[in-house]
């Protein structure tokens, strides 16, 4: 019987070591390896709540010790084998008061510095800088509100490549945990987080940060955060929110302020030149180079790369018939989505040159190949569909 | 309870019926009417158990796929999809098909045997409320092949994600519809069964714990069976009708949805433990060789955990943003709850000390409860704390802390139960020597399996994920071998209780538990098919 105990325990540990051994590093901002606690924090309310953690932790801890104290050592000494003979007491006023009482207080003591971080928490007023998250199926979208990057909206998808989730390619030191662009931030200031949602509830999540706020579709809510030391910082969806739940991360970069403002003014620069012009006629070959961009980021999730869909899940584009038939039932479905299925309404997050590109490239892409009705689409006809 | 003796049984040795006025007692039906049509509260007892039984196997076949996708970071074996109805069917089958119905069973057998009665109050509703199961678990295990599959919303089937699914979505809700009435019945006949029916001479303090959880516990299950209804309703309507109650577009509220849910969720937490802390205090008494302490504070503890649990539900919703003074008092009513609950564990304690404890089985789970549980009751108090609830929400810190509560809890209480009631059941005694190695490795394996969730869940690591950074691979790795051996180990439990039902083992006394206490022990092993069908007088 040993034997065969300590045979399990060691392919056990044989199994974690080599599981360890794959040289996975602590992920600065994120987790660490084989992390025990709650982050450090790099904001006070996160610091906080590590505080009362352990002041919890170690309350309950004592009281743990106390209860099971006293019920292990009468396991051991009131036992019918050591020929303890059972007492008949079973009511005492006293002591049942007591061990109402005193939990109580103890109660009480701990609400208390608690209290004081719900009401900090909570304190969304007079921030620095106001920007917007929007949880999307399945990436989030930003949008400065005011600052020096006032209007610069942008949407961040996981970057981790698909070879590495399926197991194709080793996985990266950020697997899981990286977009292709940051929520840009200034250190020291107090950033408030507006949180909503485009289709379904998500929620923003930055442990370092100690912030957690649910995206409520239709519903504005806020959270706040102080960073106080530059760097990048990691979180991930955390309500669930359909299939790819687990691959909309969130990465913020806490700059200082001079660099920060160096960066809003590139981004406000970029902004002028890259507007795209949706009065300007695109040509067939322009439309589907752009559009193919678009479904990768924003459609390829349900529909697929090979436009074959999910069956039963999400409709195949490959030969539909809304795809192949006139343009204005497919800038119907794009711009303001289907109720009651997973197609969202696409009109706040691509523009008119995004919608025709997009619409585009699905009529040439894979058989449909500009066989359809309409296979060109141009932006003014996104335009007048809106 | 206190002092319950017996003056005269008649455990229905045939004279008490030669002069009643019903004749369905004369022969014990036989074949499939004997199952189909039962009416007897044993038989009904026996088919909730068997059917839960079932349902903790194909819910835990869900969990040990789960955890294979999850053994590894990357995707191996599910896609997302797949894996979202995985977690989504595991917590509904668990819930409504194997927790929730297995107390009913438990209910059915020793409630009428506790307090003297000859059956449940209402035998034809007692059997409708039984069939309305079968057929809700099939609908729910044929969802996953309609198309798009079984709902993937979570077993919250929060909306609007619940307003996107397919048809298994539909499947799911007139499932929960018939488990919702199945057990609205089922407290009906329990509530009325113990106000109405009880042996003269047992009066309500001096029921045993169990029928007192379990009173109440029925009427919790009136008051909010009927609320998950009308959520789950507003979904189907918003799906197929074209109401937005959870839609913002239409002027609805998505956290709306939250909220009505959480108002039957919360109560269903204490549904599916205060039946446990009743049969635990069956046992711990029984095995200490002495009375339960304060019996009075029991019963008032389980009425104000009961009285609580209706006003506590937006601790499931801290994250949602709710005002500051929302927050305050949603936090302060979360933490009295820890109040009742530990003068629940002192009473156990105190019922333990200087007593003259044995160690079988019944006793050993038990005592696991009490001190798993207990650990799942400080994870809750630590997450009453709203501002570590908002770092751990969604983590696998609560999946741990509800694991820790429901299978530490209800799950190790049950085991309890059937250990300690399976001679009754059966006329045999279980195998002592394979019943305490199901209990160390469902001990051991659960520990492995739940305690590292833990640490994952405070370095941030979300639920209900198919796929996981790496540094997160170790804990997750311990979680899926612990979750295998503590699948396997419930294969021996199947083996010790149906070795009972074929007739092997030991031939169990009346009472095979010295310190045992209360009616159901004055009547032959196994119990009659009718049992006080003259009731007894209790002192």
């Amino acid at each position: 019987m040993k034997k065969w105990w300590r045979g399990i325990l060691g392919a056990c540990v044989l199994l974690f070591s080599c599981a360890v051994g794959a040289q996975v590093r602590d992920m600065p901002g994120g987790p660490k390896v084989d992390q025990l606690n709650l982050h450090e924090g790099v904001t006070q309310i996160a610091q906080e709540i590590a505080w009362l953690h352990w002041m919890l932790l170690i309350i309950c801890g004592v009281i743990f010790l106390g209860v099971f104290g006293v019920m292990f050592y009468s396991i051991w000494a009131h036992r019918k084998s050591r020929g303890h003979q059972a007492s008949t007491f079973h009511e005492h006023l006293g002591v049942e008061i007591a061990w109402t009482v005193i939990p109580f207080i103890i109660v009480i003591a701990m609400a208390l510095p608690a209290t004081k971080t719900v009401v900090a928490m909570k304190d969304t007023s007079s921030a620095d800088l106001t920007v917007k998250a929007t949880g999307y199926q399945w990436k989030w979208g930003y949008e400065y509100i005011d600052g020096p990057a006032a209007g610069y909206k942008f949407l961040a998808t996981l970057s981790t490549p698909r070879a590495q989730i399926d197991g194709r390619e080793p996985k990266g030191e950020f697997y899981l945990m990286e977009t292709d662009y940051h929520l840009v931030v200034p250190v020291d200031k107090k950033v408030r987080v507006v949180v909503t949602a485009g289709d379904v509830i998500h929620s923003w999540m930055v442990p370092d940060f100690g912030v957690k706020q649910d995206a409520i579709p239709g519903f504005l809510r806020d959270a706040w955060f102080r960073a106080q030391k530059p760097g990048i910082y990691r979180g991930q969806c955390a309500e669930l929110c359909g299939k790819d739940h687990a691959f909309m991360p969130i990465v913020v970069e806490v700059l200082p302020q001079d660099e920060y403002d160096a960066w809003a003014q590139e981004q406000k620069k970029k902004m002028a030149a890259n507007a795209d012009d949706p009065s300007k006629e695109w040509t067939k070959e322009e439309l589907v180079a752009r559009g193919e961009k678009v479904y990768a980021a924003n459609c390829v999730a349900c529909h697929q790369a090979n436009g074959k869909g999910v069956p039963g899940s999400f409709p195949a584009l490959d030969g539909d018939p809304t795809v192949m038939g006139p343009k204005d039932a497919q800038l119907e479905t794009v711009l303001k989505g289907r109720p009651g299925t997973a197609m969202a309404a696409f009109a706040g997050q691509l523009n008119d040159v995004e919608v025709a590109a997009v619409i585009t490239y699905t009529r040439h892409a894979w058989s449909n190949a500009g066989k359809g009705e309409d296979p060109v689409v141009q932006p003014k006809d996104s335009v007048a569909k809106r | 309870m206190s002092s319950v003796t017996v003056d005269h049984v008649s455990p229905g040795q045939g004279q008490g019926h030669d002069h009643g006025h019903d004749d369905h007692h004369h022969a014990i039906p036989s074949g499939w009417r004997r199952w189909l049509f039962a009416t007897n509260h044993k038989d009904i007892g026996t088919m909730y158990l068997i059917f839960s039984f079932i349902m903790l196997l194909e819910g835990g076949t869900l969990a040990l796929l789960l955890r294979t996708e999850l053994f590894e970071p990357g995707l191996q074996f599910f896609q997302p999809e797949l894996f979202n109805q995985f977690t989504t069917m595991h917590g509904i089958i668990m819930v409504f098909g194997a927790i929730m119905p297995s107390f009913v069973g438990f209910a059915n057998w020793m409630i009428p045997m506790q307090i003297g009665a000859s059956d449940m109050a209402f035998a034809r509703m007692n059997n409708f409320s039984f069939w309305l199961l079968p057929v809700a678990a099939t609908m729910l295990t044929i969802s996953f092949f309609v198309p798009g599959g079984a709902t993937a919303a979570g077993w919250t089937l929060y909306a609007p994600l619940s307003a996107q699914m397919g048809p298994g979505m539909d499947l799911a809700i007139f499932a929960i519809h018939l488990m919702g009435a199945s057990s609205i019945m089922g407290a009906i006949n329990v509530i009325v069964t113990v106000l109405n029916m009880r042996a003269p001479g047992m009066t309500l303090m001096k029921m045993p714990m169990f029928c007192w959880t379990w009173l109440i516990t029925a009427f919790l299950l009136i008051a909010v069976m009927p609320v998950l209804a009308a959520a789950i309703t507003m979904v189907l309507t918003d799906r197929h009708f074209g109401t937005g109650f959870f839609n913002a577009a239409a002027g609805g509220d998505p956290v709306l949805y939250q909220h009505v849910f959480w108002f039957f969720g919360h109560p269903e937490v204490y549904i599916m433990i205060l039946p446990a802390f009743g049969i635990v205090s069956a046992i711990v008494p029984a095995f200490s060789r002495k009375k339960l302490f304060g019996y009075a504070s029991m019963v008032y503890a389980t009425s104000a955990i009961a009285v609580l649990s209706f006003i506590v539900w937006a601790h499931h919703m801290f994250t949602t943003g709710m005002p500051v003074t929302g927050q305050l008092y949603f936090m302060y009513a979360t933490m009295l709850i820890s109040i009742p609950t530990g003068v629940k564990v002192f009473n156990w304690v105190a019922t333990m000390w200087r007593g003259s404890m044995t160690f079988e089985t019944p006793m050993l789970f038990s005592v696991g409860f009490i001190f798993v549980f207990t650990m799942g009751g400080f994870t809750g108090l630590i997450l009453s704390v709203a501002p570590i609830d908002i770092q751990v929400h969604d983590t696998y810190y609560v999946v741990a802390h509800f694991h820790y509560v429901l299978v530490a809890g209800s799950l190790f209480a049950l085991f309890a139960g059937a250990y300690y009631w399976v001679p009754k059941w059966t006329g045999r005694m279980y195998n002592e020597k394979l019943a305490k190695w199901h209990f160390w490795m469902t001990l051991i394996s659960f520990n492995i399996t739940f305690f590292p969730m833990h640490f994952l869940g405070l370095a941030g690591m979300p639920r209900r994920y198919a796929d996981y950074a790496a540094q997160f691979t170790t804990f997750h790795q311990m979680a899926t071998i612990g979750a295998f051996w503590f699948g396997l180990s419930q294969l021996l439990f199947l083996y010790t209780i149906l070795r009972c039902y074929r007739g092997k083992g030991e031939v169990a006394a009346a009472k095979p538990w010295e310190g045992a206490e209360g009616l159901e022990w004055t009547v032959p092993s196994p119990a009659p098919f009718h049992t006080f069908e003259t009731p007894p007088e209790v002192k």
